[in-house]
């Protein structure tokens, strides 16, 4: 993408990108940096609850846990302790299109991460009583996380069904109680067969390393695994709305109102241009007190308490394939939303008519920026960063390239994709009511 | 036990667990360190790699009293200190930011008022100098108070409406009574009554200097970072006079304290109680003692309570270390209708620990998992910030992390003993649980005496 000659390349740092691919199909990516003695690796799984049947909602998460629950080798337990045991962190999470497992390390831990890594990838101790008991665990995942919480599931959980209309991309990630409920062993056995493939995988390993040996390292614990057939990639398509859909939530626990307007956005993959100028768009709007919806509905209104945008369904742009959404959230006393989306749809209207400035743009960026590299100076966000763009994109590289790709985004551009993308003919309007439904 | 394993057949035998060579220390950085005219100590710590900075400024301003009219003021400053100057508005403070690629937030309690933030390198003597321009002369405009004291009394209801914020509420009440350390939430309608003149007044009057420390770590010369401090905070004094807070009160055990929330899915476990400080010998002993019981996830408590028991998510327990003392709190938000098996467990393992010797292979993980993760934790240039400041405020220096790794390795399975018979005894910790009283009351009653506690 060529550079803003306008505008100065921002300071950006470099992270250094080796890859290779196994026989049996794992792509591998290493980023050594030795400027402390740790290291992160990120294993991304090409699967995410986008990709779960009907009648199994929730469980490309509930399988993330069992990752955990120890492997064909190691008994319950034993993954954990030799990461904890030996200085280091893990987790896991669940996204709409992948799921990663990943642990930060003393570097003089990296083999034994490999091996952990290689070890559930070749084969999981996939019990009832492992399944049962975290379906348990994540019941009480969903309780604090969702039942128990004000605004619980807002937005993630409650606007997909309001702009989607396939099972795919409208349903609950973290499931419903009765499919969790019904998942057993077997399916668990067959997701990991159809799903767990080390052709399905990225590996990324970052930090304190040396390329040769970390290769060789790699090789040797992930080599033998054999390969097995890789579903093919899915599409999730579906047709952008031709006219406006609304859904109201009623949130027992919420003693304010909520709002949330989304649009659908450019394909973060095959229309990268101007997706990167919507996640300007999505700041210039909503990100901070100087955006535009803020001053707007906050300060010169006073129609909400609090206004927020995501780019993607948790807010992170570059985790997801297409379809996926821009939404605008606004916090407001209750009541009546109809002044709060007027006001929102005559500021939409004024940015596509052209009102965003260059220097507007260019504050924008620069915070945007600023964001991205402090993100990056944790070498485990580097890692699981770099594992996702490589994995959607075959492009780790983006990590040192993001500040240019901003920096590149001009008034224009923001203007153009906000005229195509954000009519309120095609959006979707969820509203929370506070207080039970009556 | 079936076990069905998804291994292909003919797979190979994987390989034994490797051996972990000899763990390499992180080599911490030199701090610089001036102290202002104004009394304001500031530290500037090298952090190359990538190009910004992070900021945390502590300012003291203690009240020996914490009323709810304080806690009101203490909510609606925190917005409207970066709400404009004489010089520049509340969208020119904001826009000013977005130019420096910074971000600025304050807190503010009955202890101190912190600014916390970053900025792009460049920016950093613009960013400093725009602190010192708020804190030198905030104006409060009259329009930006009407609008956030509004806003926050809403974001106070939020708050109230939360279990975690109600349960945290409870066990701080528990543990510090009438001190202002417990805090509390205001009520909404004390926070949509502050003036704008009762900020002027309580931020003048309140906040000051003197003993305030400002951290600075990132990719910056120190000798330089310090001069541009100097000349943005050098000639702000604040406050003159300076409050002290009373001692902390003794915690005393007693009834478990029941909150009620009709109809709760879940019941919020809390289980709190005095710990070492970072200046007491002791300390490692009890940081051990702490991981062993919840402290991760190879803990006593994750194991039975999540991974055997299926009762609860992500239980947990930790040590928080404030001026005036340190804090143990166990936590676990448990399902309603296992509340008091959950709480069985929970007081079954404090109760192990503090009478039976832990084993030495529990030992030796724990401390390994604590020297490994001290050392991440200090690896971004906001962690060793946050360290640094809590360090400082504790009166050590990184020296402390520096010796930590070998105090970790010295300790014993007696001094683990000692530790957490002294600080995890059940009988010594207050409990306090938030959920639906009608479905829990009866059976937590097999376990204790209950008291209810005030409605949230």
């Amino acid at each position: 993408m060529p550079a803003n000659p306008r505008r100065k390349r921002p300071p950006a740092p470099a992270f250094a990108v080796e890859r290779f691919r196994l026989d049996n199909g794992l792509r591998v990516v290493l980023m050594p940096d030795s400027s402390a003695p740790t290291v992160a690796i990120a294993v991304v799984y090409d699967v995410g609850f986008r990709s779960e049947p009907e009648g199994m909602t929730g469980f490309a998460h509930l399988f993330e846990h069992l990752m955990f629950e120890g492997s064909v080798t190691l008994e319950k337990g034993q993954h954990d302790k030799l990461v904890t045991g030996n200085g280091g962190v893990m987790n896991g999470s669940t996204r709409a299109d992948y799921t990663n497992y990943y642990e930060q390390l003393p570097s003089n831990a990296l083999e034994l991460g490999l091996y952990l890594e290689a070890d559930r990838m070749r084969g999981l101790r996939l019990t009832d009583e492992n399944v049962q008991n975290q379906i348990a665990v994540v019941k009480e995942e969903i309780r604090v996380n969702v039942v128990n919480q004000p605004f619980g599931g807002f937005p993630w959980i409650l606007l997909p069904p309001v702009m989607f209309k396939t099972f795919a991309n409208a349903h609950n990630g973290y499931g419903s109680f009765v499919d969790l409920e019904a998942a057993s062993v077997d399916q668990a056995v067959a997701f990991f067969d159809q799903y767990y493939a080390p052709g399905n995988a990225t590996l990324v390993v970052a930090g304190d390393l040396d390329v040769d040996q970390t290769r060789e390292m790699v090789e040797r614990h992930f080599g033998p695994i054999p390969a097995r057939s890789v579903p093919p990639l899915a599409s999730f398509a579906e047709p952008v709305p031709t006219e406006e859909r609304r859904g109201v939530h009623h949130d027992p626990l919420a003693p304010l109102g909520a709002l949330a307007v989304a649009y659908r956005v450019p394909d973060p993959v095959n229309q990268w241009e101007d997706y990167v100028a919507s996640s300007v768009l999505t700041d210039l709007l909503a990100d901070g007190t100087a955006s535009r919806l803020y001053q707007r509905l906050v300060k010169r209104d006073r129609l909400a308490t609090h206004v927020g945008g995501l780019l993607g369904t948790f807010g992170d742009p570059f985790d997801m394939r297409d379809p996926t959404m821009l939404q605008l959230l606004a916090y407001h006393p209750p009541g009546d939303i109809g002044p709060l989306l007027d006001a929102l749809d005559e500021e939409l209207a004024a940015v596509r008519a052209g009102a965003a400035t260059a220097e507007e743009v260019d504050r924008v960026v620069t915070t945007m920026t600023a964001q991205t590299i402090r993100r990056l100076d944790d070498i485990m966000n580097r890692a699981l960063v770099a594992a996702a763009f490589e994995q959607q994109r075959s492009q780790a590289e983006l990590l040192s390239e993001l500040p240019a790709v901003l920096a590149a985004v001009t008034p224009d551009d923001v203007t153009r994709v906000a005229g195509h993308w954000l009519q309120p003919s095609s959006r979707a309007v969820l509203e929370v009511v506070p207080g039970g439904e009556r | 036990m079936t076990v069905t394993a998804s291994i292909p057949a003919g797979a190979p035998i994987p390989a034994a667990v490797p051996k972990v060579g000899p763990f390499r220390s992180t080599k911490l950085p030199a701090v610089d360190e001036r102290t202002l005219g104004n009394g304001l100590r500031a530290l500037a710590v090298r952090k190359p790699g990538i190009p910004l900075v992070q900021a945390r400024l502590v300012l003291p301003a203690p009240r020996p009293r914490a009323t709810g009219a304080d806690r009101a003021k203490q909510v609606v400053l925190t917005e409207t200190l970066l709400s404009g100057t004489p010089h520049r508005d509340s969208v020119e403070v904001a826009e000013a930011l977005q130019r420096m690629g910074a971000t600025l937030s304050v807190r503010s309690d009955s202890e101190d008022v912190r600014l916390q933030g970053s900025a792009l390198s460049p920016s950093l003597g613009d960013f400093l100098d725009l602190i010192g321009e708020l804190l030198a002369e905030p104006a409060f405009p009259k329009r930006e108070v009407e609008i956030e004291r509004a806003r926050k009394a809403q974001e106070v209801l939020l708050q109230r409406a939360e279990p975690a914020v109600i349960a945290r509420a409870a066990l701080k009440r528990r543990l510090f009574g009438e001190h202002p350390y417990a805090g509390g939430l205001p009520d909404p309608e004390e926070v949509g009554a502050v003036s704008a003149a009762e900020l002027r007044r309580y931020f003048t009057s309140r906040v000051t200097a003197r003993d305030g420390l400002l951290i600075l770590v990132g990719d910056l010369r120190p000798a330089k970072a310090l001069d541009a401090v100097e000349a943005a905070l050098g000639s702000w004094t604040g406050a003159t006079g300076k409050a002290r807070l009373p001692a902390l009160p003794p915690i005393e055990p007693g009834p478990l304290l029941l909150v009620d929330r009709p109809g709760a899915a879940q019941s919020n476990v809390r289980i709190g109680g005095p710990a070492l400080t970072r200046r007491d010998a002791g300390l490692p002993a009890l940081l051990l003692a702490n991981m062993i019981f919840g402290g991760y996830f190879s803990s006593r408590l994750v194991v039975n309570i999540r991974e055997d028991k299926g009762y609860t998510y992500s239980p947990r327990s930790w040590i928080d270390h404030q001026a005036l003392g340190s804090v143990l709190t166990v936590q676990a938000d448990v399902g309603t209708e296992v509340t008091a098996p959950a709480l069985l467990e929970t007081r079954y393992e404090l109760g192990r620990m503090a009478t039976v010797p832990v084993g030495a292979d529990e030992l030796d993980s724990a401390r390994r998992y604590l020297i490994g993760t001290t050392a991440l934790s200090t690896q971004t240039q906001s962690g060793l910030a946050e360290y640094l400041q809590a360090l400082s405020l504790a009166g050590l220096g990184l020296d402390y992390l520096r010796g930590l790794p070998k105090r970790l390795e010295k300790v014993t399975v007696g001094e683990v003993r000692d530790a957490a018979a002294e600080y995890l005894a059940p009988a010594r910790l207050p409990t306090v649980i938030v959920g639906d009283a009608q479905a829990i009351r009866p059976s937590l009653e097999t376990l204790d005496t209950v008291e209810d506690g005030p409605q949230p």
